[in-house]
C-alpha cells in the first residue's frame, strides 16, 4: 500500500515524498483503501459537506428546545449577534464558528440529521471552524472540501494511535480530537505547510488532554453542545498561534500517545457513564430523576 | 466449512484500516450512535428477516435500552428501522406518526430479558396475518449491532449502522450458492467487504456488506432467482 499512514510521521514522509498536501494524501489513501476512484471519494465528502451545511442552516434557524429543555435556541442567539458585533469581544469568524458549532450540537439533540465528525458528541467543532473560516476567506467549495479531508486524516492518526470514543477515553477523545482536526484543517485552508498543520493540531490537543466525559443524564446535550463551540474557539486560537510562527514543543504523535496513556488511567465513572463529574451534581441528579435513572449521592 | 473461512476473513477485516469516512461521518440522526443509529439498524435487520411489513410489533426493551430509551429516542429509531428507514433519515423523529398512517400497530414494553444479554438489547416481536417472528438484537457500541436470536434460535449476525450497505440472504447450506452470489455481485462491481454466516435450522443466513456501490432493486430481485436462495433482502432503502 503506497499511501498507508497511521501516524503524523507517516503523513509528513508521504507528503514530502509525493510533494502533496495532507488533503490530497487523504484522498489517495481512501481511494486506494476502498478501491474506488478519486471522484467517488470526493463525491462522498461532498455529500458529508452538504449534510453538515443543512444541519447548520436548520440549527441557526431553530428556536425549539429539546425534550428535557436542556438545550435549543442558543445557536440562533449567537448567530443573531453577527448583526450586533459591537458587544462581542471576538471577531466575526469566531462568533459565526461558535454559532455553527452550537447549531450542529442542537440539531443532534433534536434528532436532526448530522454527520458525526469524528463522533456525534464532537460533531460541531470541525464544521464550526471550517465553514465559518471558509466564508471569511471567500474560499470556494473546493478549498473547504480540502480542509475537511485534511481534518479527517488527522482524525485517523488520533483514532489509530489512541481512540475517538468517549466511552474509552473521555471527552478529550471526542471534542479534543475534533478540535485538533479542525485546527489542522484551518491551517491547510490558509495554505500552511504539513508541519504547521500538525503544530496547530498538537497545540490544540495538548490543551484538551484529560478532559472527561460527564454528560447530564448520559444525554449528548450538557455540557457537550457548548463545549463544542468553545473548542472551535480553541482551534482558531491555535491556528492563529501557528500562523504567528509558534511551534508545538511536543510533536503530535507524542501528544496522541499521551492521550492514550491518560485514557487508560481514566476512571470509568468519567467515561460516558453519567456516574461522575457534572452528571453527579445536584443539577445532574435532577435530570437523572426526570429520566428515571438512579441518583448519585 | 465456509463458516470457518468467513470467520477468518472477518478477523482479518477487524484490523481493517480506518476509512476517511469513519472520521468524516457516518451521516446519522442524533443523538446517540448506540441508542439511536444502532437501534434503527436492529429494526432494519428485524424487518429484513421478517421479510414483510408487520401489522403488529411489540418492542421489549432490556437493560440500558429500557432505562434511557426516551432521552435517546431509541423507541422512534427502532420503529423507523422496522419501516426500512435509513439511519440518516430525518423522518425518524416522526416515525410514530408515519407508522400510524401506515396502519402498523406498535407497543413498547420495558422488560428484562435475562442476565446473558448486552445492556443495550431489544426483543422485537412481529406479527402479520399469517406469520409471527421474534428477533433479539443488541447495540454493542459505536453503531455496531448484533442479532443474537431469531425465534428460539441462537444466531450471531453483525452489522454496522451508517457504514455498510448490507444484503441479508437466506440460502441452502451449500458453498456453491454463496459463490454464485458473490460472482454476481462482482459482475455488478459491488465490492463485498464483510461476510457473516450463521446456520439457521437447515438453511444458512448470510450477511454481505459492501461499502461502495449498492445493487439496485432490480438486481436484488435477479439474485433471488439463483437456485438454493430463499430470499435476498437489502438492508437500507435502495436508491431510485
Amino acid at each position: 500500500m503506497e499511501y498507508e499512514f497511521t501516524t503524523a510521521a507517516d503523513i509528513k514522509k508521504l507528503c514530502s515524498k509525493h510533494k502533496i498536501k495532507i488533503s490530497e494524501l487523504a484522498k489517495r489513501y481512501e481511494s486506494e483503501r476502498a478501491g474506488v476512484s478519486h471522484v467517488v471519494v470526493r463525491n462522498r465528502m461532498k455529500k458529508t459537506r452538504d449534510v453538515i451545511w443543512e444541519a447548520i442552516e436548520n440549527g441557526i434557524g431553530n428556536k425549539k428546545k429539546s425534550d428535557l429543555k436542556m438545550s435549543g435556541g442558543d445557536a440562533a442567539k449567537m448567530y443573531a449577534q453577527l448583526t450586533n458585533m459591537r458587544d462581542m469581544m471576538s471577531n466575526r469568524v469566531c462568533v459565526r464558528a461558535m454559532a455553527y458549532a452550537l447549531a450542529i450540537g442542537e440539531q443532534n439533540a433534536l434528532m436532526g440529521r448530522i454527520a458525526a465528525f469524528p463522533t456525534a458528541g464532537g460533531a460541531g467543532v470541525v464544521p464550526g471552524v471550517l465553514f465559518s473560516s471558509s466564508q471569511h476567506f471567500h474560499a470556494g467549495k473546493r478549498r473547504l472540501l480540502r480542509a475537511m479531508f485534511c481534518a479527517s486524516a488527522v482524525g485517523i492518526v488520533i483514532a489509530s494511535g489512541a481512540t475517538i470514543s468517549a466511552a474509552k477515553g473521555g471527552c478529550q477523545a471526542e471534542v479534543g480530537a475534533a478540535a485538533a482536526m479542525a485546527a489542522a484543517g484551518l491551517i491547510e485552508m490558509q495554505n500552511g505547510t504539513v508541519e504547521q498543520c500538525f503544530d496547530a493540531a498538537a497545540i490544540t490537543l495538548k490543551s484538551y488532554l484529560g478532559l472527561v466525559c460527564d454528560p447530564l443524564g448520559g444525554l449528548v446535550e450538557v455540557p457537550c453542545i457548548k463545549r463544542n463551540s468553545i473548542a472551535a474557539m480553541a482551534a482558531i486560537g491555535a491556528g492563529d498561534m501557528v500562523m504567528a510562527g509558534i511551534k508545538s514543543f511536543v510533536p503530535f504523535d507524542e501528544v496522541v500517545r499521551a492521550m492514550k496513556n491518560i485514557a487508560e488511567t481514566m476512571s470509568p465513572k468519567l467515561r460516558e457513564t453519567a456516574l461522575g463529574g457534572l452528571a453527579a451534581t445536584p443539577t445532574g441528579n435532577k435530570i437523572k430523576k426526570k429520566l428515571g435513572l438512579p441518583i448519585i449521592k | 466449512m465456509y463458516y470457518k473461512l468467513t470467520k477468518k476473513i472477518n478477523l482479518l477485516l477487524m484490523e481493517e484500516r480506518y476509512s476517511i469516512f469513519d472520521i468524516a461521518g457516518p451521516i446519522m440522526v442524533g443523538p446517540s450512535s448506540s441508542h439511536t443509529a444502532g437501534a434503527c439498524k436492529i429494526g432494519q435487520y428485524a424487518r429484513a428477516l421478517f421479510n414483510k411489513t408487520p401489522k403488529h410489533v411489540v418492542f421489549y426493551l432490556h437493560g440500558s435500552f429500557g432505562e434511557v430509551y426516551k432521552g435517546h429516542a431509541t423507541d422512534k429509531a427502532l420503529l423507523a428501522g422496522v419501516m426500512k428507514f435509513q439511519t440518516g433519515d430525518p423522518r425518524m423523529k416522526d416515525s410514530f406518526k408515519i407508522a400510524k398512517e401506515k396502519g402498523i400497530d406498535f407497543d413498547f414494553k420495558v422488560k428484562s430479558l435475562g442476565p446473558n444479554y448486552h445492556p443495550n438489547t431489544v426483543r422485537i416481536d412481529m406479527e402479520s396475518a399469517s406469520e409471527k417472528m421474534s428477533v433479539i438484537g443488541s447495540s454493542i457500541g459505536g453503531g455496531v449491532i448484533e442479532i443474537v436470536k431469531i425465534n428460539d434460535f441462537k444466531v450471531s449476525l453483525r452489522g454496522i449502522a451508517g457504514k455498510y450497505f448490507s444484503l441479508v440472504v437466506k440460502h441452502d447450506d451449500k458453498p456453491a450458492v454463496l459463490k454464485s452470489l458473490t460472482a454476481i455481485l462482482k459482475s455488478l462491481e459491488v465490492v463485498v467487504s464483510k461476510v457473516d454466516s450463521v446456520k439457521f435450522r437447515n438453511k444458512v443466513l448470510t450477511v454481505l456488506s459492501s461499502q461502495g456501490k449498492a445493487p439496485k432493486l432490480k438486481e436484488v430481485i435477479e439474485m433471488e432467482k439463483i437456485e438454493g436462495v430463499d430470499f435476498v433482502r437489502a438492508l437500507t432503502k435502495l436508491d431510485k
